[in-house]
């Protein structure tokens, strides 16, 4: 297989608050392909979003990257600084950071808003160069080019969201992060920004991470989930495996636990709550809650390990000889 | 017929528009619902935001007037009501909202949202019993006591936090409880627990509930009935089965149809060309 | 259920966690410090020193710090540190008694106006606005030039009369928001009536910004006073620091060279403003959502 476009290594991303430690992202490492698209699915507080900030480096103290590298084509993210750093972001990796269409500057025009990071990076470029560009852009996210002479106020939370899809892929990045992309949206817009969001993600060949916490609409989306808890990839499997086979008890109790519109079955949640990560649990994170627990499971941490050559789990019950894959 | 417990008839609420001279907008227009006082019934109230659903949430709680129709509860018009049967009223219809956060005040120890309705009602008779009846509640619920009395909402998950405002209604004995979006800000794995809760209150309680919701999944697993509402009016109304499993409406179709499966090989349905925005 | 593991119910209200968790705050603590430091100056400092001393011709007059008289005396006779001593509690009362006042007065105001809202919202805060709009130093000067002699406690009124406004506006501000919240709402459909409500739901979530508003007024209230008591409308037979600064004025203390006339009462009253400010400060720090929100 061709060499990944993104390599996330050991990544761990801590917070230290009043002399206590929390690991919001413990040793995380995956592999993302150009036009690959990763879910990463987690509850509230599992740190899924410190990991995509962190990524982009645009974590706040009081967390700190404390060790691990994340390689995109080449360079590793977490060791650039200033001047290449500002250079990097946006026209290499860009993000669509949650809440975002609500965030849009109110008094800016679409289109100097969209402007604004072409004249921050490319220096040379015309006027005309570069509303041709947003004009492009605008309508390869499915909103009339007559959009960029509209002020943020005008338009509905889709086509807001839109602008934002349009914002980050408008210097053509490698690799877009989206969080929670449409957390505040109508199921039916909804469907139609992660469409859009696809689709220009496949029209540039970009990587896309998308953070949420909704597994159906994961499994509309993206090719490969991972599932995140207490800080911890516990999970990472190519979508429809997952969705048919999962191997973590998390993964099973999830899936289990999703309601379907489509037939009454009985609902089963997953008792207990989710850890702080500043009181995580011995051994295995996700022990107390756990269904199929065994006293290893108490006192030794499970490490990721690879179950087949795509599949990636961590948990003392799955190994590749019991796995049935 | 059998008594109604809760019957609107018509009911409208319109707001004076903003603009010069426009017509009036109507946040709900003529709705209707009958809820008979002897079956307990889930119905769940479906809509995207601005349909009106919280606007009839407010409505049924008495917190809203509505400009046009009849609302009876009991065999009472709630606009006419003397002051005890208003206090009934109060005590027997009760509120499970969105944000199991921002109902409980930040200064007090949760205990505050259980004890609060039991001294103004004035249902129980002592300190020692007041205690009881919380507890009680909170272990009907699935919480132990000691984990969550004497804590701040802030040390509890959104869960527990939920699960102690279905704990309080119960307390009251009430007949009719309106659950806004009650689970939309609970973790996926908490929320069967919250849901098997309200299911629980119209099986051994009896009680009635209008289950209001944007989410299709969580509506056809407990409701009897649901109405699809859509910019103020009822579009479709049946059974959840039939509505959900059957939609017959243009827009009950596209919103069923916009649910995104769990199952990657059950993509969206095609509905080219109903999807355009409306800015 | 006896096995159970030992339960530790954090029990006592939020405010009070919150104060001890102020004590980590590092700006509240050194203006608490400051501030204290005075109080215990004015504690302290009369067993120490015979604050008769602070009386008119009790000393010779006019003599630099010495052995005898540590701060010197001033053209009166008085012996300056008595003066200080004795005059550093009377403009701590002033302080105190007009903030309180004032506070209290405002809180009141303000509550009413934004819990009840309609006609009693529209008469308090047009009252409001028009009071602010009128410079206090006037009415105050009418009002101290039209009273012959002043004692503190009157001080303390006159500015408290005009201290209300701004603790009356940042109240009814957060009262308007606080009033929305899903507390209230819950409140009121259990039956809660509007007073209870306004104290008991409302009122405990006011206090972090009662105390800042307290702590601006009465630094408010002691510059009010400096301001009067500098152009010679203080309280003429008690000591105070505005009035040594007013007397070292008249005299020339300037011209003189005098400086231990002048800089004592000056430095005392830094120290005062830097620790209500720095009070100030890190009591909006603990108060201000953003920063709470990461605990």
């Amino acid at each position: 297989m061709s060499e990944p476009l993104l390599k996330v290594r050991d990544l761990t991303v801590s917070y230290l608050i009043k002399g206590e430690r929390g690991r919001a992202a413990d040793n995380v490492s995956f592999d993302l392909h150009a036009g690959e698209r990763l879910g990463i699915v987690g509850e509230s507080g599992s740190g899924k979003s410190t990991l995509a900030l962190a990524l982009m480096r645009l974590h706040k103290p009081p967390a700190r990257i404390e060790a691990g590298s994340a390689v995109l084509d080449g360079t590793d993210l977490l060791t650039l600084e200033g001047e290449a750093l500002r250079r990097f972001r946006w026209s290499q990796i860009s993000m669509i950071p949650q809440g975002a269409m609500n965030s849009l500057n109110p008094v800016m025009r679409i289109g100097v808003l969209m402007a604004d990071p072409i004249r921050a990076h490319e220096k040379g470029w015309s006027g005309d160069r570069i509303r041709a560009r947003v004009a492009e852009t605008l309508e390869s996210v499915g909103l009339n080019r007559s959009v960029a002479d509209l002020y943020p106020h005008e338009l509905s939370g889709g086509m807001k969201q839109r602008v934002c899809i349009a914002l980050a892929i408008i210097l053509k990045p490698k690799l877009i992060v989206a969080d929670e992309p449409t957390s505040a949206l109508d199921v039916v817009v909804q469907r139609k920004v992660i469409e859009t969001l696809k689709d220009v993600q496949k029209q540039i060949g970009a990587g896309l991470i998308m953070i949420g916490h909704d597994m159906g609409l994961m499994a509309q989306s993206v090719d490969r989930l991972a599932v995140m808890y207490a800080g911890r990839l516990v999970e990472n499997a190519p979508i429809r495996r997952f969705f048919r086979d999962p191997l973590h008890p998390y993964s099973q109790l999830l899936i289990s636990s999703l309601p379907s519109p489509d037939e009454v079955r009985e609902m089963k949640g997953i008792p207990g709550a989710q850890p702080s990560l500043f009181k995580l649990p011995s051994g295995c994170a996700f022990h107390p809650r756990c269904p199929a627990v065994q006293p290893r499971c108490k006192v030794e941490e499970p490490l990721s390990r690879s179950i087949t050559a795509e599949r990636d789990v961590a948990c003392h019950l799955v190994s590749p000889e019991t796995a049935d894959v | 017929m059998s008594d109604a417990l809760l019957d609107l008839d018509a009911i409208s609420v319109s707001y004076p528009s903003r603009k010069w001279k426009a017509p009036p907008f109507l946040a709900l227009d003529r709705f209707s619902l009958r809820i008979e006082a002897d079956r307990p019934r889930i119905i769940a109230i479906v809509g995207e935001s601005g349909s009106g659903k919280t606007t009839l949430a407010r409505v049924v709680l008495g917190m809203l007037p509505p400009t046009g129709g009849r609302m009876n509860y009991a065999g009472r018009s709630i606009t006419q009501m003397s002051k005890p049967q208003r206090a009934s009223f109060r005590r027997e219809v009760q509120a499970i909202f969105q944000d199991p956060f921002a109902i409980f005040n930040p200064f007090y120890p949760v205990d505050h949202l259980l004890e609060m309705p039991l001294r103004i009602f004035g249902i129980a008779k002592s300190r020692a019993e007041e205690r009881d009846m919380i507890e009680t509640a909170l272990e009907r619920v699935g919480l132990r006591p000691e984990q969550v009395l004497g804590r701040h909402p802030h040390q509890l998950s959104g869960g527990q936090r939920q699960r102690i405002v279905v704990a309080r209604s119960l307390m009251l004995r009430p007949r009719l409880i309106v659950a806004d979006e009650p689970v939309s800000m609970i973790d996926a794995s908490l929320r069967a627990n919250v849901l098997s809760q309200i299911q629980a209150l119209r099986d051994d309680l009896g009680v009635s509930i209008i289950y209001i919701t944007h989410d299709i999944a969580t509506a056809r697993q407990v409701s009897d009935e649901v109405f699809v509402l859509n910019q103020g009016k009822t579009v479709e109304s049946g059974t959840a089965e039939a509505v959900i499993s059957n939609p017959q409406h243009p827009y009950t179709r596209l919103l069923v149809g916009s649910v995104p499966r769990p199952d990657p090989d059950h993509g969206w349905s095609d509905l080219s060309g109903q999807l355009e925005d409306q800015p | 259920m006896s096995t159970a593991t030992p339960i530790t119910r954090p029990r006592g209200h939020a405010v009070l966690r919150g104060l001890a968790e102020l004590g980590s705050n590092v700006k509240l603590t050194s203006g608490l410090v400051l501030v204290l430091s005075l109080v215990a100056l004015a504690v302290i400092g009369p067993l120490l020193v015979d604050t008769e001393m602070a009386r008119p011709i009790s000393a010779p007059t006019n003599r630099p710090p010495s052995p005898d008289y540590l701060l010197g005396t001033d053209g009166g006779g008085r012996d300056l540190l008595a003066v200080i001593i004795a005059s550093t509690p009377q403009t701590l009362r002033l302080g105190l008694l007009a903030g309180l006042i004032g506070t209290v007065g405002g809180t009141f105001l303000g509550l009413v106006a934004g819990f009840f809202g309609g006609w009693l919202d529209r008469i308090i805060s047009t009252a409001t606005d028009v009071v602010l709009t009128i410079p206090p130093l006037a009415i105050l000067l009418i009002v101290a030039a039209s009273v012959r002699s002043v004692s503190v406690e009157m001080m303390a009124f006159i500015i408290a009369a005009l201290a209300w406004m701004h603790p009356a506006r940042s109240i009814r501000a957060q009262v308007l928001s606080l009033r929305e919240r899903a507390y209230v709402e819950i409140a009121r459909i259990s039956g809660m009536g509007d007073l209870r409500i306004a104290l008991f739901e409302v009122l405990p979530n006011l206090l972090p910004l009662i105390m800042s508003s307290f702590v601006a007024a009465v630094s408010g209230a002691i510059l009010a006073a400096l301001g009067l008591e500098a152009l010679g409308f203080g309280p003429q037979d008690t000591p105070t620091l505005g009035m040594t600064v007013y007397w070292s004025l008249l005299y020339g203390a300037f011209g003189r060279n005098m400086w231990w006339w002048w800089a004592p009462p000056i430095v005392i009253l830094a120290i005062l403003f830097i620790g209500l400010f720095l009070i100030s400060v890190g009591l909006d720090e603990a108060v201000n959502p953003r920063l709470r929100r990461q605990a």
